[in-house]
């Protein structure tokens, strides 16, 4: 579904991305896992097309998607839920998600839209409060379900766990793993290593702009070297 | 006393409601790209302009007041396009000396295809007086000046607040990249907002020409100058708070120069612009808002 071959991404002389190489393939969960400052958030966001690689390719379902602007990719089924949440914080719940749906012109948005609120029953209570007055926890709801609205093909996800208190960071992943099995691939970026390893079938581990491991998730989650560094053990 | 009163205030908001438009071109342009696009006043003197061809070439206010919206909008985008676009994600200094240029630019282009000397605008609306109470009157330019500025004001709230584009403008100006996300076409929203802010620009230009009959390539200097500060006192980048700004300043003015100080009119503008950036510098209607990562 997804094939990234040795991309170059750099920021002005920093060179953040070192031929990196990735593959997602229809209907995985994949976690990207790396310490902070890795490059995580720099692969998703050369994937939805915020940043041009110098070189290398990005295939998405049959097309070569790298260099063309962003609205082309979303419209191709690839959406980017960024790391913060991001929400149009000036706007209500309701706004939000249907700009989610903004490249749309189909009849079923409406529908959809009750569909994320039976998701997210919370987001419905406040569908016409602004969402910069929402809870931490509520605007990351609010952010995945805006990316739903697109009905993607491939959802990214960067760090949706962030900031939140045990028992959401448990709701929020089972939700992921819900959205993962009504038929919608998901590339997910996490800190929380443990709980992305757990709901995911492959994993990469990058570190310094370079991938440095790859595998199965369950075998990565018991690998003694990933104990080590990224699950406190 | 309390006539007099009411009665400058009805020729403060008058003026007020000119600059107000202007005002909402600064505003919007600088909600989107955190630009000072001084060229706008330039924009407002084209927009007069155009009025004037048009009111001598026998159109009427309404259709005078279209093709100046018309020709504005599509000066704006020009503008965006040839001279801001390349520039984007230069430093803001940069953009900013580049839109005095722009504003320079039309200026001379202006005497240079016009001449310097101001022309009379034709009557294409009869004046008449009207008695509201006492002596309290107002004239039929100031009704339709009103008229204008209200049903462009509607206009606007509704193509910012329920149309795909006006989402489309007010998630850009939040956050361009997560609107990037959406799927928004940020380039084509940014040239629309010029659209927009621009034609409100020629609108003003026109009712502006038809208050004070007499058009010349400078006369957007000082409106323009005067709708950046009323765009400042309600708080820039704020929709609503352009509009308020714009009548204060109106307000303000007339009641100085009524109170017989006359040549102090223009100064009022400028005073009220140090202050509110000595007091408040975000505005009337501004929050300390935090600055963007
Ligand atoms: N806009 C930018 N300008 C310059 N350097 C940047 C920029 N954004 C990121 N970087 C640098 O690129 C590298 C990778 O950053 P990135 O945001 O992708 O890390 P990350 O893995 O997502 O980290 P975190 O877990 O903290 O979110 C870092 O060294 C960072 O300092
Ligand atoms: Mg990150």
């Amino acid at each position: 579904m997804l094939a990234v071959d040795n991309i170059n991404v750099f920021y002005g002389a920093i060179h953040a991305l070192k031929g990196v190489s990735l593959d997602v393939k229809e209907g995985e969960i994949v976690t990207l896992i790396g310490a902070n400052g890795a490059g995580k958030s720099t692969i998703l966001k050369t994937l939805s097309g915020l940043l041009k690689p110098t070189s290398g390719s990005i295939q998405f379902l049959g097309d070569t998607i790298h260099g063309r602007p962003a609205q082309q990719i979303v419209k191709r089924g690839l959406c980017h839920c960024p790391e913060g949440r991001r929400v149009f914080a000036n706007m209500s719940v309701e706004e939000n998600l249907e700009l989610g749906a903004y490249l749309r012109k189909d009849k079923e948005v409406k529908s959809d839209l009750e569909k994320v609120y039976v998701k997210f029953p919370r987001l419905k209570e406040r569908q016409k409060q602004l969402s910069g007055t929402l809870s931490g926890g509520e605007q990351q709801m609010l952010a995945m379900g805006r990316a739903l609205m697109a009905r993607p093909k491939l959802l990214l996800l960067d760090e949706p766990s962030m900031g939140l208190a045990p028992l959401l960071v448990k709701e929020i992943f089972s939700i992921i793993k819900e959205i993962n099995e009504s038929g919608t691939t998901v590339l997910l970026v996490e800190q929380n290593a443990n709980m992305a390893l757990s709901i995911a079938h492959r994993a990469y581990v990058i570190e310094t702009g370079k991938i440095v491991l790859a595998g199965d998730a369950k075998e990565l989650a018991d690998s003694d070297e990933i104990k080590k560094a990224y699950l406190g053990g | 006393m309390f006539e007099y009163i009411v009665q400058q205030l009805i020729n403060g908001i008058s003026i007020g409601s000119i600059y107000a438009l202007i005002a909402l071109g600064y505003t919007m342009v600088y909600g989107i790209i955190k630009l000072i696009n001084f060229a706008h006043g330039d924009v407002f003197m084209v927009g007069a302009f155009v009025g004037y061809f048009a009111a001598k070439a026998g159109l009427g206010l309404f259709w005078s007041l279209i093709l100046a919206m018309a020709v504005c909008a599509i000066l704006g985008v020009l503008i965006e396009r040839l001279a801001y676009r390349p520039l984007r994600g230069a430093a803001r200094i940069v953009i900013l000396i580049t839109a005095i240029g722009v504003s320079f630019l039309l200026e001379n282009l202006g005497i240079y295809a016009l001449g310097p000397q101001a022309k009379g605008f034709p009557e294409i609306v009869t004046k008449t007086q009207y008695t509201l109470f006492g002596d309290v009157t107002i004239n039929s330019v100031q009704i339709i000046v009103l008229a204008v500025t209200v049903i462009l004001m509607v206009l606007l709230q509704y193509v910012v607040h329920k149309t795909k584009m006006g989402k489309a403008m007010r998630a850009v100006s939040y956050d361009m990249e997560a609107a990037r996300l959406m799927g928004i076409n940020v380039d084509t929203t940014i040239s629309f907002t010029f659209a927009i802010g621009s034609a409100l620009a020629g609108a003003a230009g026109v009712v502006f020409a038809v208050m004070y009959p007499s058009v010349d390539p400078l006369m957007g200097i000082i409106p323009g100058l005067k709708a950046f500060v009323a765009a400042v006192l309600g708080g820039i980048g704020i929709i609503p708070g352009a509009l308020v700004g714009g009548l204060v300043l109106g307000i303000v003015e007339t009641g100085v120069s009524s109170a017989g100080f006359s040549l102090w009119r223009d100064g009022a503008a400028f005073a009220i612009l140090i202050l509110i950036l000595i007091f408040k510098p975000s505005g009337l209607f501004g929050k300390n808002v935090r600055e963007k990562v």
